[in-house]
């Protein structure tokens, strides 16, 4: 009797358990599931902000405790000819922009960059997937950028528009990608359209002219790495654009020549190949419109958990 | 809930009617126990499949603050063996096969690298973005829900009822293991409150497992770690936070298998019926005459 009852709860259990997660998939896939799904970030960025102040920091650690192997991730070597002549210089030409909602643009050198106001800190890396590593980074604080060019009153966001191609959308929508940078999800085609229809901000310096030429000759138009904070996290005095690792330069695996630090949001929002700093007053014209590559694709724009 | 708390108790003063066959029903479970509870086993499984979800973009576990990534103190992975794939665990320095399950799996015919397979998670598919968006909205669910449930707890006197054992249970500990091992629980008068295992168990599910889970949850979050940076350290850093969550989340697993298997063999539909109506049947009544025990 209760093998018999025991095996039909299994069964039933088991259907159940099919159908209703085919039901939750299909539910996330339609316009109102997703939106449901986002309420959780809007909770979580509303009361997180409530449990912290702009000045806030992370925790910083003791040199002891800094990891052997700083584990690089996403774009590692990227792909762009204009990158890799950079690189090939010891990234002596590179010049990081710092334009849009600004009184004074400014364009500046490494050597620029390292003759202003440094701040070194030791701290967590927490990447999305799971892993932590800590490192000891040093670099010039956003804040004194913005300041030195002088913010609109208009600008809202910080942008971070990067030299790493993470793939390509061509010109017939088709879908190229040089590397797999982890899981993207299959129903992005209409959205890669609507990318290569759509002006993508962000493409880098003067230097990649040659390869916008080769790019568009092949037809196909680079999707470069992206992100954006708001003024909330920009001011944080831990939120700097780093050019040291552990009392080095940072590695092209790491990020170089430049890349962002926001201690309070996970490792995708920290930017690596940083070119430009765009002040803006809304994502809206940018990428599909979430504020970063990885946000086009479903991650949260608030990171901080 | 129109009645007086006294009603709503699931003990000796519970609201007690004689139903159909001549049994004695008990109002055991008022109705905000009634709708959490279910809320909660919803929440749960969400969270657990989009917790696997999220788990398996980077299937390890680690002591500490940070990952040690050449040791790991828990793994799942999949490798070559012999010219086949193989799923495998790491447990330390021990391995298992888990080919099937655990590391290597088929879903529709196609097999997959992944830790968990896919019946076990939520998406089914390996969606890293979407696992997170199910977990973090489940998440607050979880709170509210459990907030709800404590609070009408503490003030209805429920809480108290349900998880602290009398003087009486605990004098007579061997005797209510005695009754789990040969699956023969009380009727009657003793029926009406929950037997000691029962009491100690769920009091270290709801007070100690639950709030670890959440909190666990919380020092994994870069954003919570910059507010409160002692909370990580509670579990000794953040992947020992990690560990700590997978690990509470396999025993609320074992506390769900262990709680179906007894709601089953104590009277499946005894136990479904207070769960869903409230009424709670304690056995026959006793002709006149018999003494209670």
């Amino acid at each position: 009797m209760i093998l018999h009852r025991r095996r039909l709860i299994t069964a039933t259990a088991g259907l159940l358990g099919t159908s209703l997660l085919t039901g939750c998939d299909r539910f996330a896939e339609t316009d109102a599931g997703r939106r449901t799904l986002r309420l959780g970030e809007d909770a979580n960025l509303y009361v997180q902000r409530l449990l912290m102040s702009g000045q806030t920091t992370a925790r910083e650690f003791p040199d002891s405790m800094i990891s052997p192997w700083f584990k690089p991730n996403g774009s590692i070597d990227p792909p762009d000819s204009a990158y890799k002549a950079l690189a090939a210089k010891n990234f002596s030409e590179f010049r990081l922009t710092v334009d849009g909602l600004v009184e004074t643009p400014l364009s500046l050198s490494l050597a620029d960059l390292r003759a202003l106001p440094s701040r070194t800190q030791i701290t967590r890396h927490d990447c999305v997937e799971g892993w932590s590593c800590i490192g000891k980074w040093s670099g010039v604080p956003l804040a004194e950028l913005l300041k030195k060019a002088g913010l609109k009153p208009q600008a809202r966001y910080a942008v971070f528009h990067c030299a790493d191609t993470l793939e390509y959308a061509s010109a017939d929508g088709a879908w190229l990608r040089p590397s797999e940078p982890g899981t993207v999800r299959a129903a992005h085609a209409a959205y890669v359209q609507l990318a290569a229809a759509g002006d993508w901000g962000g493409s880098p310096t003067g230097a990649a002219d040659a390869a916008a030429n080769d790019d568009a000759e092949a037809g196909r138009r680079p999707i470069r790495y992206y992100e954006s904070i708001d003024l909330f996290d920009a001011f944080n005095p831990q939120t700097i654009l780093a050019y040291d690792l552990n009392g080095k330069s940072l590695p092209v695996s790491n990020g170089a020549p430049l890349r962002l630090r926001v201690e309070r949001q996970l490792g995708y929002k920290n930017a690596k190949y940083v070119m430009r700093v765009e002040m803006v007053s809304s994502l809206a014209g940018l990428g599909e419109g979430k504020g970063g590559y990885w946000e086009d694709r479903g991650y949260e724009w608030y990171a901080g958990i | 809930m129109t009645a007086s708390p006294a009603i709503d108790a699931p003990d000796k003063d519970a609201p007690e009617r004689i139903g159909r066959n001549g049994r004695r029903l008990i109002y055991r479970h008022p109705l905000v126990i009634r709708l959490t509870h279910w809320i909660n086993a919803a929440v749960l499984l969400v969270l657990l499949m989009s917790g696997l979800q999220i788990f398996n973009a980077h299937p390890a576990l680690y002591w500490g603050s940070v990952s040690t990534f050449d040791t790991p103190a828990l793994a799942i992975t999949s490798e070559e063996s012999g010219g086949a794939n193989r799923g495998v665990v790491y447990l330390g320095e021990r391995k298992f096969d888990t080919t099937g399950v655990l590391g290597l799996s088929t879903s529709g015919g196609v097999e997959a690298d992944r830790a968990f397979p896919a019946w076990a998670t939520l998406p089914s598919g390996q969606d890293l973005a979407t696992g997170r968006r199910w977990h973090f909205l489940f998440a607050w669910f979880l709170v509210i829900n459990g907030a709800i449930y404590l609070l009408y707890g503490l003030f209805s006197g429920q809480l108290r009822r349900r998880l602290i054992p009398e003087g009486d249970q605990i004098r007579d500990f061997g005797g209510s293991v005695k009754e789990h091992l040969l699956l023969k629980f009380p009727e009657g008068e003793e029926a009406k409150r929950y037997n000691v295992i029962q009491k100690l168990t769920y009091c270290g599910v709801v007070l100690v497992l639950l709030p670890a889970m959440v909190l666990a949850g919380l020092a994994m979050s870069p954003g919570v770690d910059a507010a409160w940076p002692w909370l990580p350290e509670l579990f000794g850093g953040r992947q020992s936070a990690r560990s700590v969550h997978f690990i509470a989340a396999g025993l609320l697993v074992l506390f769900v298998v262990v709680h179906l298997v007894l709601v089953l063999v104590s009277g499946v539909a005894n136990n479904l019926r207070g769960m869903i109506t409230g009424w709670f049947s304690i056995g026959k009544v006793r002709p006149a005459g018999e003494s209670a025990r």
